[in-house]
């Protein structure tokens, strides 16, 4: 590797400091912690997606040939699980938010790196609990855990599972505290509020969240798990207690956390848009404030997922206005985004490729959200595909996508090395109609009346199940594509400079990749952020890119 | 933001002061804001537990005023009590390391630990009693002994586990709370005895007793709900 690209490969970096698996293990470098989450959540990543490969595979046919019903109903619940609570909540906070936070606001590190690495042990514990419970068996009360199924009928492994998403519900709300925490207190000099890219403003959003709506949902495992071990009859009809009551307090987190998925991913997007872009965002304190607002609304919506549940009917209409709110702010971002682009100098590199499908998919889910928020049609597709596909376009069309525009974009400051571009607007190609094959279908089978969580289905809905497994084959190979380019990268790929696409934020303003300390001094800002017009104004002889 | 000078705070504050702070100032200030949010999340953890009792109550009044009569009233004045004077030690115990006196805040420490270990004890007595006298919900639950006492009222036994469950719950998360800040205080008193604490520097000794104190406020809503609602004599 001594050759004349790698000049300056001596100068020390968080990489490179400190060899072997202990300098790992005992880290408190927020930069290594989110690698140490980057593989950890990866490696659940696929776990979650290889359930879900099954689900698909099972219903290629009409029939129930490839499993029966109880190892079907244990597959979408783990896959649920998996996706939701260790991949899907800790993604982009983790892994981009624990690398950049710290960077794009100026400080050396979170506030409490011991902390931020305990929150990371946490997720490996409840992982491997989580594990241990899928080998046992597994778990087959849905992702959901309604009661009294999951605290007296069920026959799987309710308890162990409900104390991993406790212990994991733990490591995102010490995340949450340790982002506001770092946000408030560490910014650099200069790094006023309204200078702060709205990265930083999504996750202080997201963060709000987390440490507000995780408590309720462990105290709410708490008891289901209290009430199967211990006979409590907390949610038990049968002694006076309200299985409602559950659903009201799961929800309360449950539907804030769809915000925790999406919100960050929206930060993402917000980076992206305006670096490939070459402007500064379309109304800037709009955008910051959507994602503010999004935290709040966000908790005033949960029981539009209990519409046919029997909650009485004007709490429903009421919850039905409130869910039609967070609109609002959606579309604030979104019409933002768009405006951002509007005259812009537009690069269509992977991560752009990435936001764009960003922005049609989570449109999509969100006026789907809308269908789903209107209490008459609700009652006419609850509990059918039409809901899958809904979620599945904010949670896979949306925070995912973002997921992979932030990896992407930041890949360069995180390994020192630029990925492979083709191979990049290739995979993100690939991903973009693998999904649409998958999940549009969807909405159609769920409007002709296909329930979710089936084994089998009339012969009727065949077609549409052939195209939506054909098209989770090809969202599969756009998932491996990635790992593959980006870990060859690693070691094959270009060397980064510090700032390859000439993008805004301090994170931009450090070596590549960045020192223990993240800059050699404290930076002191005096400019806004995505002060696009000053990077490009004096060195328009500078080319960068195709 | 840093506008004291940095050779000022390093020469101070050398010993507790981490690297990635920029002087003592702003890493209290992240410490305290640290703990302010953490006790907003477990605000949240029991306020599901105070959402459920709530309802429950306003269904079943009957039921939860007479399974509250099982549980003894001076028993639970006195722990009150003694939980308030705990809370008085810790903060005379911040008091004593901010005028840097490292015998009393050992001692007024130490005393906290007792009061706190005293009200664990008399906690778990009462879960003895109502464990021999069958009000613990799945053990073989039996409530016989209250209802016949009010043979004019006409109340569903069944309900009156909603009561017990709940009444386990939040004592016991309670109480587990309390057993996690008396460990926190022995790790404080161990470095209070050292003297690490002094009136420069006491930030783990300040949240410890913010911690202690949201406890002891757990406790004030818990003895009422539990305890005083509807005492007077049922018709």
């Amino acid at each position: 590797m001594a050759t004349a690209t790698t000049i300056v490969a001596e100068r020390e970096n968080y990489l490179n400091k400190e060899f072997g698996i202990r300098s790992w293990l005992l880290t408190t470098d927020h930069k290594r912690i989110a690698l140490l989450y980057l593989i950890w959540i990866t490696f659940f990543f696929f776990i979650g997606g290889f359930y879900a490969l099954l689900i698909r595979l099972e219903l290629l046919t009409p029939a129930g040939d490839l499993v029966q019903s109880d190892t079907y109903n244990k597959l979408f619940s783990m896959h649920g699980q998996v996706m939701i609570f260790f991949f899907l909540i800790p993604s982009i906070p983790a892994v981009l938010g624990n690398f950049l936070v710290p960077m794009m606001i100026g400080a050396k590190d979170l506030a409490f790196p011991r902390i931020n690495l305990l929150s990371w042990y946490l997720l490996v514990v409840s992982g491997i609990l989580m594990l241990h419970a899928m080998m046992l068996g597994g778990v087959d009360t849905g992702w959901t855990f309604y009661t009294p199924f999951s605290t007296a009928f069920s026959n799987s492994h309710v308890i162990e599972a409900g104390v991993s998403i406790f212990i994991a519900g733990f490591s995102s709300i010490l995340t949450g505290l340790n982002f506001v925490v770092t946000i408030h207190r560490m910014r650099a000099p200069g790094m006023t509020w309204g200078r702060l890219p709205l990265f930083i403003w999504a996750h202080y959003a997201t963060s709000i969240i987390q440490l507000l709506g995780t408590p309720v949902l462990a105290v709410t495992l708490l008891l289901v798990v209290a009430d199967r071990a211990a006979n409590m009859g907390i949610f038990d009809a049968t002694r006076g207690g309200d299985p409602l009551l559950f659903q009201h307090l799961f929800w309360f987190y449950s539907h804030p956390a769809v915000y925790i998925m999406i919100l960050p991913s929206m930060g993402v997007i917000n980076e992206v848009i305006t670096c490939f872009s070459r402007k500064r965002v379309f109304g800037y304190a709009f955008v910051a404030f959507a994602s503010i607002a999004i935290a709040v609304l966000g908790f005033l919506v949960w029981a539009h997922h209990m519409f046919v549940a029997g909650i009485s009917l004007y709490s429903a209409l009421i919850f039905s206005l409130l869910s039609y709110s967070v609109a609002v702010p959606s579309a604030i971002k979104v019409f933002n985004w768009t405006a951002t682009m509007y005259k812009g100098s537009i690069q269509y590199n992977t991560p752009l490729l990435y936001a764009l499908g960003f922005i049609g998919l989570f449109t999509m889910g969100g006026m789907t959200g809308l269908f789903l928020a209107c209490l008459g049609i609700d009652v006419h597709v609850t509990d059918t595909y039409f809901v899958i596909a809904h979620f599945h376009y904010i949670m896979v069309g949306g925070a995912v996508m973002g997921y992979l525009a932030g990896i992407h974009f930041w890949w360069p400051k995180i390994s020192g090395r630029m990925y492979p571009e083709g191979w990049g607007r290739l995979a993100a190609l690939i991903v973009f109609i693998g999904f649409n094959l998958t999940f549009f279908p969807q909405f159609i089978l769920g409007y002709l009346g296909m329930p979710r969580r089936y084994w089998q289905y009339p012969p009727e809905f065949q077609v549409l199940n052939v195209l939506s497994t054909a098209g989770s084959t090809i969202l599969a190979v756009g998932y491996v594509l990635p790992m593959i380019y980006l870990l060859w990268s690693m070691r094959y790929g270009k060397i980064a400079d510090e700032n390859p696409w000439r993008a805004a934020g301090l994170e931009w303003t450090t070596a590549s990749p960045p020192p223990t300390t993240n800059f050699e001094e404290t930076p002191v800002v005096t400019w806004e952020a995505y002060n696009y017009d000053e990077i490009d104004a004096p060195q328009q002889e500078v080319k960068v890119g195709g | 933001m840093a506008d004291r000078p940095a050779v000022e705070s390093i020469e101070q504050h050398n010993l507790a002061l981490q690297h990635h702070f920029v002087n003592m100032e702003q890493q209290r200030n992240a410490a305290s804001l640290g703990m302010w949010l953490f006790l907003a999340t477990e605000i949240m953890f029991f306020g599901g537990l105070f959402c459920s009792y709530l309802i429950y109550r306003y269904w079943y009044p009957n039921e939860f005023a007479i399974a509250s009569r099982a549980l003894s009233l001076p028993i639970g004045t006195v722990n009150t009590a003694v939980l308030i004077c705990s809370s008085l030690t810790v903060a005379l115990s911040v008091r004593a390391a901010q005028v840097g006196q490292r015998k009393m805040l050992v001692i007024l420490l130490l005393l906290t630990m007792l009061f706190g270990l005293t009200f664990l004890g008399v906690k778990g007595y009462e879960w003895h009693d109502e464990y021999e006298r069958h009000h613990v919900p799945g053990l073989a639950f039996n409530i016989s002994d209250l209802t016949a006492e009010y043979p004019q009222i006409h109340i569903d036994p069944v309900h009156t586990q909603l009561f017990f469950a709940l009444y386990f719950a939040m004592t016991g998360l309670h109480a587990l709370h309390m057993i996690i800040g008396v460990g926190l205080f022995c790790f404080i008193t161990f470095y209070a005895w050292k003297g690490h604490y002094g009136p420069d520097y006491h930030t783990p000794l300040e949240n410890s007793g913010l911690y202690w104190h949201f406890v002891d406020i757990v406790w004030i809503y818990l003895f009422p709900l539990l305890y005083l609602i509807d005492r007077h004599p049922l018709k």
